[in-house]
């Protein structure tokens, strides 16, 4: 048993032992639990996907004379950025789109540009143009300005994602015959392919399952940077089944998390693009989990053959939010290019990007053995099955 | 020694309405298979094809197309991937009708094998970071 003052205490002095979630199998497979968990002290973990649930909130600072930017409308580079705070402070989402982008107008839509590709220009140094209407009022009287903004300049840039990290997710297929285009990418008619998104046995929340260390406050790999954990994420749903070894068989946890987006890079802040559906934000995120029982390593010796995730129709099930899956399938199976979905051989693919995961767990496992990054106690845990919260629906009712 | 290669050709204004294709069948005995073909407003004319046949007609078919003025390129040239966009997710894997791109055993990085590509453009809308080009 080791406490996260005795691993900091190591980090600090240059000996701490820190492995990455891929290669702490077979150490442990070599090693064994108790002698591994002797001398392991943090286990990283990685992922890189789109997460459409992110933004970021800036402060541009003050004009002269000045403009109410709250009650009006702002855009950065045509993206709209809500304004509803304070007079200078606007947030902007990775889904957002400038108001005459064609949209589906033309089926499948392109959404070459929106908020995600505004948050990784800004993010890499470039000039940004705000443009920005308002009412004027006795203190702030402008009614409008038009200008450049830049990353530098800002008072603050803050990325702060409601809902990131999804603790497993679905397999999407398509039973219909016709080609759909969805957020979990092209889906070719008559189970023509099979799409998955997350980074199976690296993924951060499927190594720690039931939020034995990571929780509020937890310090984590964000965007290239540093950044916490601030909450739970949004559609947070700890009590779905789970397998033996604690691992959810659909989608459960999520994290909503926060940093300083000056700090950040452009290069894990994707601004990507889904034909047909949408812009969105490929958001790189790692979380080290230190080794504080041999409980809590055993977690982290999850690999792709224990993970299983539903296989969803895209066409029919999931529009109309029927219940309905086409069975079950591991990660190890989708990795091996193809599944068998209704006596069929699908061939698979990925949205979120294995390779970079791997480079986001090393990164982390660098910065830690050199010092650079300590680990937090979390300031409280995560909800767990414990805590009876539960996926709610939107029910619709008559307005009288 | 027989050869299969697929080239893209563009054919100016002037040589649009030639039956410079049915040359190539009938005095070099290439077997064609059109993957593209495209007018554009200006009446320029871009031919993708898969040519195949003997060594020495082929090159003999290729001198005749470039005598008449028809350009020629590579079609590995045509199709490129922005290194520096790709993030190797694999999106593009499915989507692709030749299956020109694969993951690399291990590391799983997605590879992109242009002499299988037949510039069909499936892979460019369909690609998150959009890291395809094509230039025509």
């Amino acid at each position: 048993m080791k406490t996260i003052a005795e691993i900091n205490e190591k980090i600090r002095q240059g000996q701490a032992v820190v492995v990455t979630a891929e290669e702490i199998i077979d150490i442990v497979k070599e090693k064994g639990l108790q002698k591994a968990a002797r001398e392991v002290d943090v286990v990283t973990t990685g992922t890189f996907g789109p997460m459409c649930s992110s933004g970021a909130y800036i402060n541009t600072g003050h004009a002269k004379p000045r403009i109410k930017f709250g009650g009006g409308r702002t855009y950065l580079n045509d993206i709209p950025a809500y304004a509803g705070f304070a007079a200078v402070d606007i947030y902007i989402g990775c889904t957002a789109l400038p108001d005459d982008d064609p949209r589906n107008r033309t089926h499948p839509g392109e959404f070459k540009y929106g908020g995600g590709h505004v948050i990784e220009e800004l993010v890499g140094g470039k000039d940004i143009r705000l443009v920005a209407t308002a009412y004027g009022t006795d203190c702030y009287p402008r009614k409008k300005i038009e200008t450049l903004i830049n990353i530098k300049g800002l008072n603050e840039a803050v990325l702060f994602n409601p809902r990131n990290a999804y603790q497993n997710y679905n397999v999407a297929v398509n039973l219909s015959s016709k080609t759909i285009y969805t957020y979990m990418g092209v889906l070719k008619p008559n189970l023509g392919n099979a799409n998955f998104c997350s980074a199976g046995q690296l993924s951060p929340l499927l190594n720690d399952p039931l939020y034995k260390t990571i929780g509020i406050g937890t310090r984590i790999f964000l965007g290239g940077g540093t950044g916490y954990i601030a909450w739970q994420g949004t559609q947070h749903n700890p009590g779905v089944p789970r397998t033996e070894g604690g691992v959810p068989r659909k989608p459960a946890g999520t994290l909503a998390v926060i940093g300083d987006l000056k700090q950040m890079k452009a290069e894990w802040l994707r601004g990507v693009s889904m034909q047909g559906y949408g812009a969105t934000l490929a958001v790189g995120l790692g979380i080290p989990i230190p080794v504080l029982s041999e409980e809590i390593l055993k977690y982290t010796t999850v690999t792709d053959a224990d993970i299983v995730a539903p296989i969803v129709d895209y066409s029919e099930t999931y529009p109309n939010r029927l219940p309905d899956t086409l069975g079950e399938v591991s990660y190890a199976q989708l990795k091996t290019g193809h599944i068998e979905v209704k006596g069929k051989k699908v061939p698979t693919a990925s949205l979120s990007s294995y390779p970079r995961a791997v480079i986001i767990a090393q990164t982390l496992k660098k910065w830690i053995q050199q010092g650079d990054f300590t680990l937090t106690e979390a300031v409280a845990p995560l909800p767990g099955a414990e805590s009876g919260i539960t996926f709610k629906n939107l029910e619709e009712r008559k307005i009288e | 020694m027989a050869v299969s290669k697929r080239v893209v050709l563009r054919f100016s204004r002037r040589l649009v309405e030639r039956p410079i294709i049915y040359r190539l069948v009938k005095d070099y005995d290439l077997e064609f298979n059109i993957l593209k073909a495209q007018i554009t407003p200006e009446r320029e004319g871009l031919l993708i094809l898969e040519l195949k046949g003997n060594q020495k007609e082929y090159d003999k078919g290729i001198e005749f197309l470039l005598k008449t003025g028809v350009e020629i390129q590579a079609l590995s040239q045509d199709v490129t991937r922005n290194e520096t966009k790709c993030t190797s997710c694999g999106a593009c894997i499915t989507v692709c009708p030749t299956g020109a791109f694969s993951l690399e055993e291990g590391t799983r990085l997605v590879l992109f094998d242009n002499e299988k590509c037949i510039a069909c453009g499936a892979c460019i809308p369909a690609c998150p970071p959009r890291a395809m080009e094509v230039h025509f």
